[in-house]
């Protein structure tokens, strides 16, 4: 039995990784992920982006630690004050202060983001696959269901879920992943139609594999690239849509700091007191930027032409 | 002792166009064949009926007695496997050599997967240092050594080959069809191979069997093609054809 | 190594020391260099470059239509082509060679045809960028020109897609489109690789008989040792790189290389009897 190189020698770790032999597919694997890392950060639009991304959910796990004051504790004689040094964002009509709000809002972003990628992207992925895999009436049953979703505008959408079970952020999240998964389903599809026909399918087939099998094991591997990086993109129409629910009044309810109800309310100071609507926006603004060149950095380096790790 | 494979008068039609018409053959157990013909004569076609991957023929299929039918079966995949011919295309690009040969194993359930695995690395001539390297890490030829692994590993009596070789250079090539007879000499396989280049059939074969449009037109030992002593008039064509590029060969 | 001028400085095409390199893996390996060092000339007549995958042979055709981009480098002592200096050329320069002097044919017409343009519109396209004439005279050359890559029915063929069209019939609107504009000299590039068996020997002919005609130059570049030896009149092996052996056609099987001997070897013949095909010596175990 081969031995793999033991790491810790000199140059240890490094050329373990890119070991052209690897021995074992633990190797193998921390080895791709090293390419894929190191061809990453070559980009730097992806590194500011990865950085971005970094940054929320840094502020979000540690909130409590970064935010100076308590996001909710009201403090009427300190109402709309300017950005100073006491306050790095100024305070809002009811004198807390936005940074910490801003602050704590990143956890209600970064939840609402990571449960709708969670909820729509697989969900879209096992359709969409299915979809193309087996085509004829299958395909045509599961896609018509895919346009109907698509066609269904998730303001909309939402605005009916509100009706039904009232607002919050459980349903604002439902809501926006109902509509979210009919992309990942079309980019599964076209995925799978251009190997489903591939000899390596063919070759499963005939060793006795099952269809079940054969989407789980080796169709769904193939689509989860383009999945990634779509889903990345998506994060910062996610993030916007959720920031229209909030500014709507559907998401989040008062006093939780979600960063579109805090745009909302700021509106009707935005002569005067500027920095009450402006500062969540900006965060808004920083935090989509950073899912996008993420997303465009991850395309590259995904990309199966550049793919040489 | 059965035939490894009885094709008796196989037809298949796609659309309407008969693709295969009443095609009849066998090859016996320790046996090789090719059915050698251009393309649209129907012979991948026949491939692919024995291997269940048409879903509608005519006819009777029987793989070492047992009739087969007209989807893919576990039962049969223990004994008959195919090799395509394209390597780039026949190995998942996302999975490793290890994972490509551990798959077979997993779907019938098979023990002593390492073991297993290395063994038919070794006959197949690759050295262990390939084990977990991807195809695109892989060169032509090492990608159909993994193919004819991932074949073999569940010991099938009957190989099925799609022009193994016409996808490789030369040099390659030769490497290949040395691995294919010594294999078959090492394990008493049995071959159906699908060629359209004689001489390939001639080094590998002990029958061809002539496809014109979806029939065969003449069957015949390999040491025919010494002569070229064929009856059918197609079959003395692409004896003729083939000889012209034989002979800018130094003998 | 240097070929002998065949006929005198009326060379078609002159290359001295060609090197055609890409970077290598990462920032920090060298550059890989996949031509190295190819000189040859070559008159009117028909050169055959031969070699396996890897072997540069593809590069050097695209080297010398400069069609290789950065970061692919080319550098060359000297790329003439009829007295004119190739390097030196700016690209509009060279795009006015392109087709009007010096063309090439590629492997698939599945691939370098455009895919939603009517065929008699490629071809017509060549012809507008080289000369200019009027639509109907345009029109009838491109009719003759598909009647002289013997297409029967030229005008129905004409308004088809390249999907409505076989392999041997996309190959020949190929070899029209480049040929139409009257070039110089004409680099094929596996001309008939990507098609039937029945359909190459007609097409492989049609070239020969163009070429002929026309008192053409032709590389031919191939993988196939015998194809190249029943077409051209001289043959160039290649390997990584490196010209390894050039003969004239006739005289092939007594090539001395032994990497020529190897290839000639290791063919299966018709009547084979060997038990084993000699195998080329490859660097490692099993790294073919």
């Amino acid at each position: 039995m081969s031995v793999p190189r033991a790491p810790g020698a000199t140059g240890g770790w490094r050329a373990w990784l890119l070991d052209d032999s690897p021995g074992s597919r633990a190797q193998a694997s921390a080895g791709r992920a090293y390419r894929l890392g190191t061809a990453l950060l070559r980009n730097p639009l992806a590194v500011v982006g990865a950085l971005i991304v970094l940054g929320l959910v840094l502020t979000a796990a540690f909130a409590p630690w970064i935010a100076p004051e308590s996001p909710i504790g009201q403090d009427l004689s300190n109402r709309l004050l300017a950005p100073s040094a006491a306050h790095w964002m100024g305070t809002d009509e009811l004198g807390r202060d936005i940074f910490s709000r801003v602050v704590h809002g990143a956890r209600i972003t970064l939840t609402i983001v990571a449960l709708v990628a969670i909820i729509s992207a697989p969900l879209g992925l096992v359709i969409g696959a299915v979809s193309g895999y087996f085509g004829g009436w299958t395909d045509r049953v599961l896609m018509g269901l895919t346009d109907m979703f698509l066609s269904l505008p998730k303001l909309i959408l939402a605005l009916a879920f509100v009706a039904a079970l009232g607002p919050g952020i459980e349903n604002a999240i439902i809501a926006i992943a109902i509509t979210a998964w009919p992309p990942y389903a079309r980019i599964a599809r076209a995925e799978t139609l251009t190997f489903r026909s591939a000899e390596f399918i063919s070759a499963m087939r005939l060793l006795g594999a099952s269809h079940t099998r054969i989407i789980a094991r080796h169709v769904l591997p193939l689509c989860t690239s383009s999945l990634i990086v779509r889903a990345t993109l998506d994060m910062a129409g996610i993030i916007l849509t959720a920031a229209g629910l909030g500014f709507l009044g559907l998401g989040a309810q008062p006093p939780l700091p979600e960063w579109g109800a805090m745009i909302s309310r700021g509106r009707a100071f935005i002569l005067d007191q500027w920095w009450v609507a402006t500062m969540p926006g900006i965060a808004i603004i920083v935090v989509s930027l950073g899912f996008c060149l993420l997303g465009d950095g991850l395309r590259d380096v995904l990309d199966p032409k550049h793919d040489d790790a | 002792m059965s035939a490894a494979l009885s094709v008796q008068a196989l037809s298949v039609r796609y659309g309407g166009t008969a693709v295969v018409s009443e095609a009849s053959f066998s090859v016996a157990t320790g046996e090789s064949v090719a059915l050698v013909g251009e393309s649209g004569s129907g012979k991948s076609t026949i491939l692919k009926a024995v291997l269940g991957l048409v879903p509608e023929w005519d006819g009777r299929i029987e793989v070492f007695g047992t009739a087969r039918g007209h989807r893919p079966d576990p039962r049969v995949a223990r004994h008959c496997q195919m090799v395509f011919q394209d390597p780039y295309g026949s190995l998942h690009p996302r999975k490793s050599v290890d994972a490509a040969l551990v798959e077979p194993l997993a779907i019938h359930g098979l023990a002593e997967r390492d073991a297993r695995i290395e063994a038919v690395l070794e006959d197949v001539g690759l050295d262990r240092r390939f084990r977990y390297r991807f195809p695109h890490q892989l060169s032509g030829g090492q990608r159909q050594r993994v193919a004819i692994a991932r074949a073999l590993i569940l010991e099938p009596q009957l190989l099925l080959l799609d022009e193994p070789t016409s996808a490789l250079d030369v040099s390659v090539q030769a490497g290949i069809l040395n691995l294919l007879k010594r294999l078959r000499a090492e394990r008493g396989l049995s071959y159906l191979l699908v060629t359209h280049d004689l001489p390939v059939a001639s080094f590998l074969c002990d029958r061809l069997a002539v496809m014109q449009r979806g029939a065969i037109v003449e069957t015949a030992p390999v040491a025919t093609l010494r002569d070229g002593a064929f009856d059918h008039p197609y079959a003395q064509t692409l004896y003729a054809a083939s000889r012209i590029d034989d002979e800018a060969h130094p003998a | 190594m240097t070929m002998r001028d065949p006929g005198s400085d009326s060379a078609l095409l002159r290359v001295e020391d060609l090197r055609v390199s890409f970077p290598g893996a990462s920032r920090a390996a060298a550059r890989i260099e996949v031509v190295r060092g190819l000189s040859f000339t070559l008159g009117r007549e028909r050169l055959g470059i031969v070699g396996e995958s890897g072997s540069g042979k593809s590069m050097t055709g695209r080297a010398i239509l400069r069609l290789i981009r950065a970061p692919g480098r080319v550098t060359a002592a000297r790329l003439q082509f009829d007295g004119v200096d190739l390097p030196g050329l700016p690209e509009r320069g060279m795009r006015a060679l392109r087709g009007a002097r010096l063309s090439m044919i590629m492997q698939d017409p599945k691939f370098s045809l455009h895919p939603i343009m009517r065929v008699g519109r490629q071809i017509d396209e060549s012809l507008t960028l080289h000369e200019s004439l009027s639509r109907r005279e345009r029109k009838s050359k491109v009719r003759a020109m598909l009647e002289a890559v013997r297409i029967d029915d030229p005008d129905r063929v004409a308004k088809l897609y390249p999907h409505e069209i076989s392999g041997g019939m996309g190959q020949r609107v190929m070899i029209a489109m480049m040929l139409i504009a009257q070039p110089d000299l004409l680099i094929a590039d596996e001309p008939t690789s990507a098609l039937d068996v029945s359909v190459q020997a007609s097409v492989l002919q049609l070239i020969d008989d163009l070429v002929t005609e026309r008192g053409m130059g032709l590389i031919l570049i191939s993988h196939d040792l015998s194809l190249v030896a029943r077409f051209c009149d001289r043959i160039l092996v290649m390997n990584r790189g490196q010209v390894v052996e050039a003969c004239d056609a006739a005289r092939l099987h007594h090539a001395v290389h032994p990497y020529t001997r190897g290839l000639l070897a290791a063919v299966p013949r018709l009547h084979e009897t060997r038990s084993t095909l000699p195998v080329l010596d490859r660097d490692e175990r099993s790294s073919t």
